[in-house]
């Protein structure tokens, strides 16, 4: 009897507890949604948002849907997140690997790297390149050109745009390589198992990633042209660049600010991934015979990796929550499009906040069950 | 044989090769320091690019003559050892020696020597340099917001008072070192919040009321880090035994607590505090903007501090626990007496790291109208009088939160350095 008591008690008053918040909470809602006059409910989502956004990966204009303005927002919170991940990745990389460089500067050099940008509160460096560093770049009319044909001014980044002709049936030919690649992997690995013969899969790959594309240029009627950015005249003092691509300085500074700051922690990461392989294992392949390519391909890297891939995901993770940031500096991302102007034109706080957060928890869980099956496949199999 | 190894520097020949070694960097450096201090090139009679990759080349033409195995010279073999162990090594060495003293002289002359601290208003600034002068002026709001400047010395005070109560652990007497916890998960923080309520706030003891929109600057962060801070662990420590627990309700309502608050950002957790919370509160109840914002950053920080103790729970060996149940203990008393004392002590730089982050996190509120640090600079920044100095204002709060999170994260590799050796 007190058995029972000891364990059920505790759990019903929790479940009491809370039950009673959420009651509490949600007569509170009520009584004061009806005094304001208004009223819960998703219908607004099919109304015309009316409000236009500055740059936007799909169609927009303001007679769309705030439906469709929350599809632009999450898009744009995707796309700086991408960008980020790739750049934070190759830094983080970089640093980690000089870290454990034997050269004193190079070593020095990537731990104040890491120690500088860790330690700055990532909302002052966006505004750091945002406001400062960007604000200092030339006018359009003034800018020289990077590689020829890109141009960084004050008003945005300007790349050529590329303009395809056929371009499913260059995408097709991608997709028939990547899927090709995996084929022979699979052959090449069966191959080596049952008969022991080694196959050289990555000079294949890569000629298949090369030649498949080709022969659709050759054959598949693509073709690729490019559209520079030019330099217009909108009035006397006025310039803009037309054509081509713009990246607007926003974007810029988000990326900046968010990679840098990421890749210390990835930096860290891979350092520490690097460092869990114990010396033992690096002679053990050796004394076995192994090139040192060998030991790095085959005995290194495999286990650093399971070390570094988890807490680097992770670091992804915070990267995308981190990119929210964006709001403060006017990027239209998911926050200011939908929890800031969507927000402020329909009054209805609790079911777009509740909206916006539920996205970034689905965005998190997804990953972090994504992790969790990565993790019990990668996981040592002790016997 | 003297012909063959005349390329490949040895132990023979040491002499000759170190000193045409070094002869050829130093002129490789002389040429870098000149080009970028007096702005001359000494070797402008060459042509096209090799001007520029000229030091380089000598530089490690240089490096490669020095680089002898076993030289015998102390301090020659260290430096080969430590940037010189090949070409490549070389290389990498050249080129951050040299992007370090092209970097030198444009820094140094925009922060110190072209720049301006005299004067107090815009005018003053006539170099090419920054204008420290702008720091100078509107230090005070930077360090307390738009607090009235005659009323500071509450503001300092306050904080003298709590980290002075903060400190009184320490010399507290051996028999009263058992209520240690309880004074500062229960009396600390009490303490704290009436002395910076009736200090800062005012509006007794005849003090002014000052209200909190007026609040802001560093005092601001500081405020608001050490409520969330001295808030966000106990409520940690409960969510991370009740995910350990083996009542399967209290350990999902946990799981799902701690899950929910890292899988949003911060911001929409501010944006919620802001603007949705009001509306689940009781009609004629008013909660002030800043307790809604701090207790927004509490709830979202016990999260993660939860997983943090949960980690150094998990880290303890079972042996402890069924130790501790064979003398007979109950969950409380085990947990009290023997799981957390240890774990704890196992936890403290992974909750230092947590609150190091805290504190990178509090510029955040600027997002819901709170004019800490992050706040007043963008005031300033639109200040009519004040246009055009944006760079100095982020780099003066850059180095003011570096100073703080770096010697945060000293701390707790210092506090790691130190239970690592005790277990």
């Amino acid at each position: 009897m007190n058995n029972i008591i000891k364990k059920f008690l505790p759990q019903i008053l929790a479940i009491l507890f809370v039950v009673l918040i959420f009651g509490f909470l949600t007569i509170n809602a009520q009584t004061n949604m009806d005094n304001r006059g208004i009223d819960f409910g998703f219908g607004f989502l099919s109304q015309e948002s009316s409000f236009d956004v500055q740059f936007s990966l799909i169609e927009y204009s303001g007679s769309d849907s705030y439906a469709r303005a929350f599809l632009v927002g999450l898009l744009n919170t995707l796309l700086v997140s991408f960008i980020s991940i790739i750049f934070c990745t190759i830094l983080g990389v970089i640093i980690g690997v000089a870290r454990l460089s034997s050269n004193y500067l190079i070593k020095n050099s990537a731990a104040w790297y890491v120690e500088f940008f860790r330690n700055i509160p990532l909302l002052l460096q966006i505004f750091f390149w945002y406001y400062a560093a960007l604000r200092a770049l030339p006018l359009p009319e003034k800018a020289n050109a990077w590689f020829g044909v890109t141009y960084m001014t004050v008003k945005g980044y300007y790349i050529p745009a590329m303009v395809w002709e056929n371009l499913n049936v260059f995408l097709y030919c991608g997709l028939a390589a990547i899927i090709s690649i995996i084929v022979l992997k699979k052959y090449a690995n069966n191959l080596r198992d049952t008969q022991g013969k080694q196959i050289p899969v990555l000079l294949y790959s890569i000629a298949l990633l090369i030649i498949l594309p080709l022969l659709s240029f050759l054959f598949g009627g693509v073709s690729l042209e490019f559209e520079l950015p030019q330099l217009k005249k909108l009035s006397k003092i006025s310039y803009i660049y037309e054509g081509g691509i713009s990246l607007p300085p926003e974007l810029i500074a988000l990326v900046l600010a968010l990679s840098l700051y990421t890749s210390t922690f990835v930096a860290e990461c891979v350092r520490a991934g690097i460092e869990g392989v114990s010396k033992g294992q690096k002679e053990a392949a050796a004394s076995v015979g192994l090139t040192p390519n060998q030991v790095l391909k085959l005995v290194i890297m495999p286990q650093a990796l399971r070390i570094i891939i988890p807490p680097t995901t992770n670091q992804y993770l915070n990267l995308t929550k981190n990119s929210s940031l964006a709001a403060a500096i006017a990027y239209p991302d998911l926050v200011l499009v939908f929890a800031g102007t969507a927000l402020m034109q329909t009054g209805k706080a609790i079911e777009i906040v509740s909206i916006t957060m539920l996205t970034y928890l689905t965005i998190s869980l997804t990953i972090a069950a994504i992790m969790n099956w990565y993790n019990k496949k990668i996981e040592i199999k002790e016997k | 044989m003297q012909a063959i190894n005349f390329l490949k520097p040895n132990r023979d020949n040491i002499k000759n090769y170190s000193i045409i070694g070094s002869v050829l960097i130093l002129i490789s450096l002389i040429d870098v320091i000149s080009n970028a201090f007096l702005k001359t090139n000494l070797t402008s009679f060459l042509p096209g690019s090799l001007t520029t990759l000229f030091p380089l080349i000598l530089g490690l033409i240089g490096l490669n003559m020095m680089r002898i195995d076993y030289s015998g010279n102390k301090t020659l073999d260290i430096l080969n050892k430590n940037i010189n162990t090949n070409n490549f090594n070389a290389l990498l060495t050249l080129l951050i020696l040299f992007s370090i003293i092209k970097a030198l002289p444009p820094s140094l002359s925009w922060m110190i020597l072209d720049a301006n601290i005299s004067g107090d208003s815009k005018d003053a600034c006539t170099g090419t340099g920054a204008c420290w002068t702008y720091i100078k002026v509107w230090f005070r709001r930077f360090m307390y917001g738009m607090y009235p400047n005659e009323f500071h010395w509450r503001i300092n005070t306050a904080f003298i008072l709590v980290i002075a109560l903060g400190f009184v652990g320490y010399f507290m007497k051996e028999n009263l070192k058992k209520y240690l916890a309880l004074y500062y998960v229960i009396i600390y923080p009490i303490i704290a919040y009436l002395v910076i309520y009736y200090l800062i706030s005012g509006g007794s003891f005849g003090l002014q009321w000052v209200e909190t929109g007026a609040w802001g600057g560093l005092s601001l962060t500081f405020i608001v880090s050490f409520f969330c801070l001295i808030f966000c662990f106990p409520l940690g420590m409960i969510f991370a035994l009740g995910r350990r627990s083996n009542l399967p309700v209290i350990k999902y309502i946990s799981i799902c607590y701690i899950e929910f608050w890292r899988g949003v950002p911060l911001i929409t957790v501010l944006f919620m505090s802001s603007v949705m919370f009001p509306m689940f509160l009781p009609e004629d109840f008013f909660m002030d903007k800043l307790v809604r914002v701090i207790i927004a950053i509490t709830l979202f920080e016990a999260a993660y501090c939860a997983e943090v103790i949960r980690g150094g729970l998990q880290s303890l060996p079972r042996g402890q626990y069924d130790a501790a149940k064979s003398l007979g203990m109950g969950y409380w008393k085990m947990h009290i007496f023997v799981i957390l004392p240890q774990a704890l002590k196992l936890v403290i730089p992974g909750i230092a790291n947590t609150f190091l982050a805290l504190v990178k996190d509090t510029p955040l509120i600027f997002v819901v109208g709170l004019a800490e640090l992050a706040g007043m600079l963008a005031l300033a920044k639109t200040n009519p009088k004040w246009l055009g100095f944006a760079m100095e204002g982020y780099i003066f709060a850059s180095i003011i939160f570096w100073i703080i999170c770096y010697a945060m994260s000293k701390y707790s590799y210092n506090l790691e350095a130190k239970y690592k050796t005790e277990r």
